[in-house]
């Protein structure tokens, strides 16, 4: 009998969902593996292939204990396919289908907006490896070395996920999806990921840290819409991926506290109290909090563009055909199918920001960007208690969602963290107050020296408080290889 | 017909009011969608679609969306370049956006506008694109589309009206048709035409093509015929360079350096609707749904030489004529819908036209003659394919002679006076050929308007042949067919009155159909499949509840909601 809460070893790839009796299945995802094997091979630099990391590896997908943890060689990581369990009897949650039982098979008349929704996730999960690639050589201590290996691992295996679906329900389009996954590559000029997030570099820890706090979380998010899917594989997979997920954002939450804490020691230590006072606190070889301000600004404006339009056909198509849902869907308690109801939407309407009300079908995007925006200023909170409890002064704030926009009804227009609307002038007299700038990221590209000596932090980050998987602080996360 | 297009929640449904007079004259000062570059017989076109620059309310241009305003525009480059840029050999067509070549015709725009519009408006692209995609075998100008990012729809056919099609290859750009799939319309701007017909792709594979959202991209995009070649991305904008230039290199028509202004139409637009030019006058009795179009001889002779066309340039009577009737006919299609009957006048020199045909034909070979005598043929292809009743009107002091006298072939039918009537001491109605009407201004069927006119009598082509240049009075034209009525005084008055009275009385639509199928005798050529089957097609589609009903698809296009369809073939 199929086991599909433990995760079967028997093929090459290990997976819940008996791929050992898939042979169609089996023999493309064979093929696809040297693959991405090579894409992993080239990416990541060559001591840390042959390092030993002490990752968790998923071996269930049963809520109570699906991850072991244990020295492995990252090439040699088991990726797998894993599925969350079947619910029963599931049907489908929203959308004209609402109530119908779920889809087991891709329907023919949504197969290509599905498999462009697939395509959109897949190519986000690698893509973060790659901006990610060089981090390691500047790695802060090797417990982050090996959160952030652990981080990639889980998006290789994200990937996968995404491309056993394009694998099993998309036929030979869905292999050649696949193998453009492989393809496109972050800020290639050849071809680049199809998100412009997806090709900025990650060039630095804070940037890191920052990227799965907000960026990742945008992920989180979508994946939240994505289990609320009427296609019942893609539901029960992204899932199984939130799960993991969840430590994604629990590296970026940390470790942008973690520096907050560094930062606010070191003031304190030294005596001062200014947060403002930028050059001295710089002085002590951590990061002033102004400039933390200023990094959380962009991550946080860069991750809200990823949501797209506030009112968008294509979200709208989705939501309708029952192949994504919104956020906590099945909470919710409303008709699912949002034939008459409105959400408000922000516009600009002679110079004025107003939120007007449209069919709430046509802003789920806005309605996803809301939800966002509440779950990511609860971590901003925690980062504030931290200060708090220093005794320094000083608040981190999200900054309106109309600040630095590209895309949707901000784009191009000119406001400020406050979301004033301000002439060019006024811009640029605050720019610097407000983003990041060369300045600022060759000061903390300064900080970023390795260290890889267990238990040892850098100056400029605070250890954590408690290991992973209960470790001592000493613990060797890393054993790296030394050629 | 991508993501991003703004649903307005009041414009959803409403059709559009009218913006006023729609506008067909524009000059490259007043662009606000496109930008042309120029380097020597290399031109860049590139298509920046300001989202905010919609002909009507109600909808914004995203995703260099397009509407009637910006392919107003295009029209004028594709013009211009032709007259003004006779240099240029090679026009890249490209997108001045990131990751959108072109989505296509705003749906909204669609959705909201009327049936006439919408019509009309696929009319005028059509024209447009086939205006370009001529000018490589006519000029020497050959169209090449660059394609970056998405090109869907109107813009994937914006991009087959071109002679060459070059697709990046960064596994995320492609080419598509998803008017099916995603609007319940047809891709009706010559799309399904050109698939097969003039880029030759297998009917299965199109079948294929057409019905895929997502379409096609890649190497597979090249291997199925629907782009000439696919080049890396990172050396895109220099293969593009390389095929522009050695297309250039190719043409092996001398180049000149220098073209002609075309200057501001002389044109003026009065508040009973009448619409004066310098060689043309429109007039309307709107009460008879009726537009008389006059046009008016030369007032000079022509000019001595070359050197002296070039010199005189837009005042050039012949280029004058038919940009001031071009415009007079797209004004009256677009402005002046209940208008069902345009009544064809001239006045003027008949010898003096052909003598100033003459210098053209003489010179064919020069680049200006030969752009004028392709804009001629052109004007005539406008307005054979102008859905009104048009009736040529031969009077006495008329200059139906050469260019002048396709319009009669190009007409339903024509009234010619006969004899002399009395007080009127103009000279005697007559019709002038010219070598021209034997090639130069062939039909979109490929043959003469004689030749269409005489389709099972070739003899009668013949005949007409060996009257060059003689006055054919009333009697004559009517013996060898050229004219479909001639009256004489006492007649001439009432037969013609009753007759536009009860034209004017038949159902439009009635009417509209039986002409388009009158006109085009003869063999189908991929352009009268394009005005004839695919646009009745799509017509048809138009009006059809599964597309513009309120549960249609292009209503719902946006909501979120998919059309409701009433599953019977039909």
């Amino acid at each position: 009998m199929l086991d599909l809460i433990n995760v079967s070893y028997d093929t090459q790839i290990p997976n819940n969902v008996g791929l050992s009796s898939d042979k169609r299945v089996l023999k493309a995802l064979e093929k696809w593996h040297p693959g991405y094997i090579n894409w992993w091979n080239d990416l990541i630099p060559d001591n840390f292939q042959k390092s030993l990391v002490y990752l968790r590896t998923a071996v269930s997908v049963d809520p109570k204990g699906w991850a072991k943890f244990d020295y492995v060689k990252m090439p040699e990581y088991r990726w797998g396919v894993l599925l969350a369990p079947a619910v029963e009897d599931r049907r489908i949650p929203c959308g004209e289908h609402a109530g119908e039982p779920a889809w087991q098979e891709v329907p023919g008349e949504y197969r290509a907006m599905l498999r462009r929704l697939i395509v959109i996730q897949g190519d986000t999960e690698p893509a973060s490896v790659e901006q990610q690639r060089f981090l390691a050589l500047s790695a802060p201590s090797l417990y982050d070395m090996r959160n952030l290996f652990q981080v990639n691992v889980e998006e290789g295996r994200h990937l996968w996920a995404m491309v056993y679906l394009l694998h099993k329900y998309f036929g030979a389009d869905g292999r050649e999806e696949a193998d453009d996954l492989l393809r496109r590559s972050s800020g290639s000029e050849e071809a680049p990921r199809m998100l412009g997030a997806f090709n900025e570099e990650t060039p630095d820890w804070l940037s890191f840290f920052m990227f799965t706090y907000f960026t990742d979380r945008d992920g989180k998010m979508q994946l939240e819409a994505l289990a609320q899917s009427g296609f019942d594989p893609l539901s029960r997979t992204c899932r199984f991926m939130l799960t993991e997920e969840a430590h994604h954002m629990f590296v970026g939450e940390t470790g942008v506290g973690r520096t907050i804490q560094r930062t606010c020691e070191a003031m304190n230590e030294a005596g001062i109290e200014d947060p403002h006072d930028v050059d001295a606190i710089r002085a002590l070889g951590v990061i002033d909090l102004p400039t933390i301000q200023k990094k959380l600004n962009l991550h946080y404006t860069l991750s809200l563009d990823l949501f797209g339009q506030e009112v968008s056909t294509n979200a709208a198509n989705a939501f309708n055909a029952g192949i994504k849902g919104r956020y906590m869907e099945h909470r919710l308690e409303d008709d699912h199918k949002l034939t008459d109801a409105t959400y408000p939407v922000w516009d600009f309407v002679e110079g004025k920001l107003i939120r007007h009300e449209v069919p709430a079908l046509t802003a789920i995007n806005m309605r996803l960007r809301d939800d966002y925006t509440r779950d990511a200023a609860g971590g901003v909170g925690r980062w504030n208690k931290i200060i708090e409890k220093t005794g320094i002064r000083f608040e981190m704030k999200l900054p309106h969602e109309s600040f630095n926009r590209k895309i949707g009804v901000f784009a191009n227009k000119l406001f400020d963290p406050e979301g004033k609307l301000l002439t060019g002038a006024e811009y640029d007299a605050g720019i610097n107050h407000w983003l990041p700038t060369k300045a600022d990221g060759d000061f903390i590209q300064s900080l970023m020296k390795p260290v890889y000596e267990p238990g040892q932090f850098a100056g400029w980050i605070a250890p954590p408080k408690v290991g992973i998987d209960n470790k001592p602080g000493d613990f060797e996360y890393v054993k790296l290889y030394m050629a | 017909m991508s993501d991003t297009s703004t649903v307005s929640q009041d414009s959803a449904a409403a059709t559009h009011a009218a913006p006023g007079r729609i506008d067909f004259q524009t000059d490259p000062s007043r662009y606000r969608h496109w930008r042309v570059e120029h380097d020597g017989p290399v031109a860049q076109v590139f298509m920046d679609v300001d989202e905010k620059g919609g002909l009507f309310p109600g909808y914004e241009l995203k995703l260099n969306s397009y509407d009637l305003g910006v392919d107003i525009e295009l029209n004028d480059i594709v013009q211009r370049m032709r007259f003004e840029h006779p240099e240029v050999r090679a026009v890249v067509m490209r997108s001045g956006k990131e990751r959108v070549f072109c989505a296509g015709a705003n749906i909204r725009m669609l959705g909201g506008a009327s049936h006439v519009h919408k019509v009309n408006f696929c009319k005028f692209t059509n024209e447009t694109r086939n205006a370009y995609e001529a000018a490589a075998e006519e000029s020497g100008q050959t169209w090449i589309a660059a394609v970056q990012g998405s090109c869907a729809g109107g813009g994937y056919e914006l991009a087959l009206a071109c002679n060459h099609i070059v697709l990046t290859d960064d596994s995320t750009s492609s080419v598509s048709l998803p008017e099916i799939p995603l609007l319940a319309v047809l891709p009706g701007t010559g799309g399904l035409t050109r698939v097969t017909d003039k880029r030759r792709v297998r009917r299965d594979l199109a079948d294929v093509f057409c019905t895929m959202e997502e379409g096609v991209k890649g190497r597979r995009a090249r291997d199925w015929g629907l782009v000439d070649e696919v080049v890396p991305n990172s050396r895109f904008d220099e293969a593009v360079a390389e095929r522009a230039r050695a297309i250039a290199d190719a043409s092996s028509r001398a180049a000149p350096r220098k073209g002609i202004a075309l200057t501001p139409l002389e044109r003026q637009f009065n508040e009973d609707g009448s619409v004066g030019y310098s060689l043309v006058e429109v007039t309307l009795d709107r009460a008879a749904r009726r537009a008389t179009i006059l046009l008016k001889g030369p007032e000079a002779a022509p000019p001595a030489d070359m050197a002296a066309l070039e010199a005189e340039g837009a005042r050039f009577y012949l280029l004058r004529l038919a940009r001031e009737l071009d415009d007079a006919i797209l004004h009256l299609r677009l402005n002046e819908t209940e208008l069902g009957l345009i009544v064809l006048r001239s006045q003027g020199d008949g010898a003096a036209v052909l003598a100033h045909e003459a210098l053209l034909l003489q010179n064919a070979e020069h680049w200006l003659a030969n752009e004028i005598l392709h804009y001629w043929k052109r004007v005539m292809k406008r307005l054979d394919v102008t859905a009104r009743s048009l009736v040529a009107v031969i009077e006495h002091g008329s200059c139906f002679a050469g260019p002048l006298a396709e319009i009669l072939w190009a007409a339903d039918r024509s009234y010619m006076m006969e004899d002399e009537f009395e007080g009127d001491n103009r000279p005697v109605a007559a019709i002038r050929l010219s070598p021209g009407n034997f090639g130069r201004y062939p039909m979109a069927n490929g043959l003469t308007r004689l030749q269409t006119r005489f389709l099972g009598v070739p003899e009668a082509v013949e005949a007409a042949e060996e009257q060059l240049g003689t006055p054919l009075e009333a009697e004559a034209a009517r013996e060898m067919g050229l004219i479909t009525f001639a009256h004489d005084d006492i007649d001439w008055e009432d037969e013609l009155r009753i007759f536009l009275e009860e034209r004017a009385s038949f159902s439009p639509d009635a009417l509209t159909g039986m002409e388009a199928n009158l006109r085009f005798a003869g063999p189908e050529t991929m352009e009268t499949r394009i005005f004839g089957r695919l646009t009745a097609w799509q017509n048809w589609i138009f009006q059809r509840p599964n597309a513009v009903g309120t549960e249609g698809s292009l209503q719902r296009y946006g909501t979120g909601r998919r059309g409701e369809f009433d599953m019977r073939r039909v």
